[in-house]
């Protein structure tokens, strides 16, 4: 079988398995987040933390329990990982950094995972699963929980209450994601992924030369790490290590866990605004981009080659496993970057200037092409809110969408949601750039060098997680700086999310008529694609200018 | 008869014309708007104008051609700005102006103890800023009224030009719903005693003037919703920019200041940003065009809005009265000859009924209608209540027309005998909506009945088809009658019309109104009946018309000085024509960015990455005349789209999709395309200017 060939059967296999799940698993999650019904399991977490399943909670109180429940979070991790050499299976690694204990904490609860450390140099086993592996779980639940609320201001009329935080990420945790990441847990040890709690083993390659590689318990963090677009890898290498990502099925595996849920959550959308319709053209949207991303960046690695040798290989194949290929490569770095996962199977640094300029851009998007669990339908739909404005505009009415009016009330958050991320990674990058000192941390120079900065903060603050590699980012400058943009690209985002869906729920819905624009059709389809890589390529093409584009076009 | 009728015209909603002159006239004022503390309500301009004084100080600092180029075309694009906002208040002016000059400083003759009917009651001379509430006043013929008010005595004529500027005086009279008259009209004939219903200061023409000058006006919701969306995009337009120094520096091609001030003004959202108040004092202005006077923006908006009409079915729907519409002979008659008589009979019949039925026979079946000279000995049967019946004797004929009870009565005295066909025919009529009205005739063959003239209301022409473009626009109407309810169900069926309310009081109207309301729908009304001013106070949407009292004025949003209630239609087309402007012209302003990026990146960096040169698609001549095109451009572009602004964007009633697409590609791609063929044909101007090379 040719690359080309095996490249279009991964990709129809992806396809294929990812619309199977589509239906089934959008009513399962809209279900969760409806029913009336507490399990037992949840009743008893209700009952240890005090919490009335009952009750409903207006927007600033889901509000304050998302953000006492994360900050609660970060300084237990951080916590966590300074007090290391103390607990069990530490496998005697030394107390982390307090900057990178910061950065590391900050990163796992924004469910961003950037990671300016060596999971198998510097993590214990103890700290992987009970620390790490927990917040791959809850951060994607309460990315969940954020888009629940939001779809409850649109269902909800004339009312105040949006959900209550505790019983969402209870469901989504016990009811979602853990039976899913156990079964898919057991499916990669089968496919040959490592489950164990062995240490270092010291072992002689071939060449003769002396290794040491870590064991532990990679399939369970695997699972959840790909399910809940978390992307921090057990090993430094993340999934183009082999004990994390042995074959191509595995690597088949870990690219449908990581679209599954941000493509499947439109269809929880419009089963529970009861328009199914609505669901389908969202899923459209981030479908489109998606596609038209793997077939640009894959024929960009294809086609731009060089050096004689890249021909022989077909491809640009520096920095990519040879037991992945072009299309591989490219298929899962389009999807990591689409989804705010942020785990990698090639180096994107090694990318060509084309290539790698759209991985970028795919984050700068604002991780909404299907974006992260849960964040990535919130993050099109405050799109969608702001296209249905400027179009309704042009119809002729006060722009509603989905029978909410919008109003300067949530237009305001709104344009604050658009507004901060893209401020985030400028000014952070900015800052970085007007700081000779931390300008050593780049090993690149030139138009290269400034990307893998921008690469850095765009991956921070949209809390994707992937690196562009060449940065060496673990100084206590960009730990903060870096643990920073994704503390505000996470949480900033959430509160006009949740403050929209507060205004949204309080208002009395429109009736739907001829006059109405219609958010269903292709016509909008075609719409929201578009105002969202127009607004994007506005804001960023200066920067993307003078970096991948000063470097790609000769 | 809608068949019969010429085509429905497709229709426009137009403004006035922009005169060139009134740019040139409007000009000081637009200078005037300079005052940074005016500019500050404008987010997008006073950004403008920070960096135009930014660039004037870089210039003086580090004189040339390029950066006095650019600071002088910043200047120009925010004095174009307030150009158009000057326009669009100096056409209010001048009809402000007109208004000032009816209010003249009056005297008033206020009747210090009147009471209904006293005779010649004492009276005592005021200024008419004197009067208050409740103040009764005498005005005669020749004078000009004090005050609004009410009639509560007598009858006159009025002109009302002042305001409504139709030149035709009305009648005004105590009673009923024509009682209300307006201060700064004049009395042409007769005495009339009126009641004063407003403050000093607060009258119609006081708040007309405020209106159409824009004192009054306030941001509308959704201009203020408009500008925080374009606050927030020229924000991040000013990070981009701001954060473009370091990577600059980096790239070693640091910008000057003159660069980064033009990029930000070219990429914030100017176009709109510029026009967005223009947009709306015009709104507002188109109204006043047709006559109608919005008491604010909000009201205009929610005109867009309106998801449910409520119309009138006289005057709006049908016109005044009910014409003949067929002739239905019992069996053995000729239509002819059934038509003959039925002229005959009403010949000297001048209602509009009689006329209709002689109007038909000559249309359909082709007799001239006889002069009443022309009839030997003819004698003439005039309708009285107790007959109901009207007719003629002629030529030893008698011919007898009227209600059904009636004239079968006087055939049954004749000796005749009507037979069941006549009761057939008349029942199928009534259930119809219409009005049956039986001719009998008496002569040498006895009485009988010939056959049944059928009266109906008669729907507008076009009326049906203007109620199809209101539901391709998604707007429900339902007709207002005080018919029974199977009247109104023929005409509503005819019209076209949605829904109808029959035999309707003020208070189904009010009900029907809060109804639609409790399902999130917003209700437009017209009314003119103090009795009509609780709903037209509920209507989201309530246009008073001037005839009606004050009551009703008081209760409404809108009044409509022409007091036509189909206008209606036109104002929630002007509402949703107001809405579309802005949303095309933000959608264009955006687009324009595109265009002005490949304009300017290449311009600024491909210096230290020649490669960008290959963003230069448009091949300008260098990087400062492509800078300085983008501006030119940019403040051209404003003035040029002044007209559209004031006029406001083609608008056809039709669906929201087929609205949006033809605007998309309209104002979306037209606005991608435009910029790079106008921004390269003024490259092609500058580049000749020294020291822009």
């Amino acid at each position: 079988m040719n690359d080309t060939l095996a490249g279009w059967l991964q990709i129809l296999a992806l396809v294929a398995a990812l619309a199977l799940c589509h239906r089934p698993l959008g009513d399962y999650v809209a279900h969760c987040l409806t029913t009336t019904r507490h399990l037992r399991a949840e009743r008893l977490v209700y009952r240890t933390g005090g919490v009335d399943g009952d009750a409903e909670q207006t927007w600033p109180a889901y509000m304050r329990s998302l953000l006492a429940f994360s900050a609660v979070s970060v300084l237990f991790l951080y916590a966590f990982l300074r007090l290391q050499n103390h607990l069990l299976l530490s496998l005697g690694m030394k107390p982390v950094a307090p900057d990178l204990a910061f950065n590391t904490a900050t990163s796992f609860v924004t469910n961003t995972n950037w990671q300016a450390y060596s999971g198998e140099s510097a993590m214990g086993h103890l700290v992987q699963m009970a620390g790490l592996a927990v917040q791959n779980f809850v951060s994607a639940a309460v990315g969940i929980a954020v888009v629940a609320a939001l779809i409850r201001g649109f269902t909800r009329k004339r009312t105040h209450h949006i959900g209550n935080f505790w019983v969402d990420l209870t469901r989504i945790v016990l009811r979602v994601l853990l039976p899913v990441a156990f079964v898919f847990a057991l499916v990669l040890v089968a496919a040959g992924v490592i489950q164990n709690f062995h240490g270092a083993q010291a072992l002689t390659t071939v060449a003769g030369d002396h290794q040491s590689i870590t064991g532990g318990p990679v399939a369970s963090q695997e699972a959840i790490k790909e399910l809940g677009t978390n992307g921090g890898g057990f090993y430094s290498a993340n999934s183009a290590h082999p004990f994390e990502n042995p074959t191509g099925f595995t690597d088949l595996v870990e690219i449908f866990l990581l679209l599954v849920i941000p493509f499947a959550l439109p269809r929880t959308f419009g089963t529970m605004v009861r328009d199914r319709r609505q669901g389908y053209a969202v899923v459209a949207v981030m479908a489109l981009i998606w596609a038209a991303s793997v077939t640009v960046v894959t024929i960009n690695e294809l086609h731009s080659v060089s050096s004689p040798a890249g021909h022989a290989a077909g491809g640009m194949m520096e920095g990519k496993e040879q037991r992945f290929g072009i299309w591989s490569s490219a298929l899962f770095a389009v999807s990591t970057t689409l989804t705010s996962c942020g785990a990698v199977n090639a180096a994107h640094d090694s990318f060509t200037p084309g290539g790698g300029g759209l991985l970028i851009f795919n984050m700068m998007l604002g991780e909404i092409a299907p974006g992260g669990t849960g964040s990535g339908l919130y993050g099109i739909l405050v799109v969608a809110v702001i296209a249905v404005f400027v179009a309704g505009l042009m119809v002729g009415r006060t722009p509603e969408y989905l029978g909410k009016k919008l109003g300067s009330r949530e237009i305001k958050f709104a344009s604050l949601y658009i507004l901060s991320t893209p401020a985030i990674v400028l000014v952070g990058a900015g800052i970085a750039m007007s700081l000779p000192g931390e300008q050593k941390a780049m090993t690149n120079s030139g138009p290269h060098g400034f990307s893998e900065v921008l690469y850095a903060f765009t991956s921070a603050a949209n809390n994707n997680g992937s690196a562009f590699a060449g940065l060496q980012a673990n100084t206590v400058w960009y730990n903060t700086a870096l643990g920073l943009a994704m503390v505000f690209g996470r949480f900033l985002p959430m509160v006009f999310v949740l403050a929209l869906s507060g205004a949204l729920a309080r208002q009395r819905p429109v009736p739907v008529t001829a006059g109405t624009l219609p958010t269903h059709r292709p016509q909008f389809v075609g719409l929201l694609a578009g105002v969202i890589l127009i607004v994007v390529g506005l804001t960023y093409f200066p920067a993307l200018a003078l970096g991948p584009l000063a470097e790609g076009l000769h | 008869m809608a068949d019969s009728l010429p085509r429905h015209q497709p229709h426009r909603v137009s403004g006035g014309l922009l005169d060139p002159r009134q740019l040139l006239a409007s000009f000081p004022d637009a200078v005037r708007k300079l005052d940074p503390r005016l500019m500050v309500r404008n987010p997008v301009m006073f950004v403008v104008e920070v960096g135009a004084l930014l660039t004037t100080l870089s210039a003086l600092k580090d004189p040339g051609v390029f950066p006095w180029v650019i600071a002088a075309w910043l200047w120009l694009t925010t004095v174009f700005a307030n150009l158009s906002e000057a326009v669009a208040e100096g056409r209010g002016k001048a009809q402000a102006e007109t208004l000032r000059r009816a209010r003249t400083h009056t005297t008033a003759r206020r009747l210090t103890d009147w009471r209904p009917g006293a005779e010649a009651p004492p009276e005592e001379e005021v200024a008419a800023a004197e009067l208050q509430l409740g103040d009764h006043v005498v005005v005669e013929a020749g004078q000009i009224i004090p005050g609004d008010g009410d009639v509560v005595e007598g009858v006159a004529s009025v002109d009302e030009s002042a305001i409504t500027g139709e030149s035709a005086p009305v009648i005004r009279e105590s009673g009923g719903d024509r009682s209300a008259v307006t201060g700064g009209t004049k009395v042409l004939s007769d005495r009339i005693v009126v009641k004063i219903t407003s403050k000093p200061g607060e009258t119609f023409i006081d708040r007309m003037i405020a209106l159409v000058e824009g004192a009054a006006r306030q941001k509308t919701p959704n201009e203020i919703a408009l500008n925080i969306l374009l606050a927030s995009l020229t924000i991040v337009f000013m990070i981009a920019v701001i954060t473009l120094q370091p990577f600059a520096i980096y790239a070693k091609a640091e910008q000057s200041i003159v660069i980064l001030v033009a990029l930000v003004v070219a990429l914030i959202p100017t176009t709109i940003g510029a026009l967005l108040s223009a947009i709306g004092i015009a709104g507002m202005d188109r109204l006043v065009q047709r006559n109608v006077l919005a008491m604010s923006g909000r009201a205009v908006e929610a005109a867009g809005d309106v998801n449910t009409l409520l119309l009138d079915k006289t005057g709006t729907i049908t016109l005044g009265n009910r014409q003949a519409a067929e002739f239905l002979p019992v069996q053995g008659v000729e239509a002819d000859e059934l038509a003959d008589a039925a002229q005959l009979s009403s010949l000297a019949d001048e209602t509009p009924e009689g006329r209709s039925v002689v109007v038909l026979a000559k249309w359909r079946h082709a007799l001239r209608a006889r002069g009443e000279g022309e009839l030997e000995g003819a004698e003439f049967v005039p309708f009285t209540a107790q007959t109901r019946m009207s007719g003629v004797d002629v030529d030893g004929r008698s011919i007898r027309k009227g209600a059904a009870g009636a004239v079968t009565g006087w055939v049954t005295d004749r000796g005749g005998r009507p037979g069941d066909e006549v009761h057939d025919i008349t029942e199928r009529i009534s259930q119809s909506g219409g009005t049956p009205l039986v001719v009998a005739v008496d002569d040498a063959d006895g009485a009988r009945v010939l056959g049944v003239i059928h009266l109906k209301d008669v729907v507008k022409e076009g009326i049906r088809e203007r109620f199809d473009e209101l539901r391709r626009m998604g707007i429900k109407t339902v007709m207002i009658t005080g018919d029974n309810p199977l009247t109104a169900k023929a005409i509503a069926e005819e019209a076209g019309v949605d829904d109808f309310l029959a035999e309707a009081t003020p208070e189904d109207k009010m009900a029907l109104i809060k109804r639609e309301q409790a399902g999130g729908k917003l209700v437009a009304m017209t009314g003119d009946g103090t009795n009509d001013a609780p709903a037209l106070a509920q209507a989201d949407v309530g246009v008073a018309m001037n005839t009606g009292t004050s009551a009703a004025k008081e209760a409404g949003n809108m009044v409509d000085l022409d007091s036509n209630p189909t206008k209606l239609i036109e104002i929630v087309e002007i509402g949703k024509q107001l809405l579309i402007t802005r949303g095309a012209l933000t959608t264009f302003s955006i687009a324009n960015d595109v265009a002005k990026y490949f304009a300017i990146i290449p311009a600024m960096f491909a210096v230290a990455h020649p490669g960008l040169d290959r963003l230069n698609i448009m091949k300008l001549h260098s990087p400062t005349s492509a800078i300085s095109s983008a501006i030119i451009f940019n403040a051209l572009i404003i003035v040029a789209l002044i007209p559209l602004a004031l006029r406001g964007v083609r608008y056809r009633p039709s669906s929201a999709a087929a609205l949006l697409s033809r605007n998309i590609w309209l104002y979306g791609l037209g606005g991608l395309v435009l910029p790079f063929v106008g921004i390269k044909l003024i490259d092609l101007a500058v580049q000749f200017v020294p020291g822009l090379h």
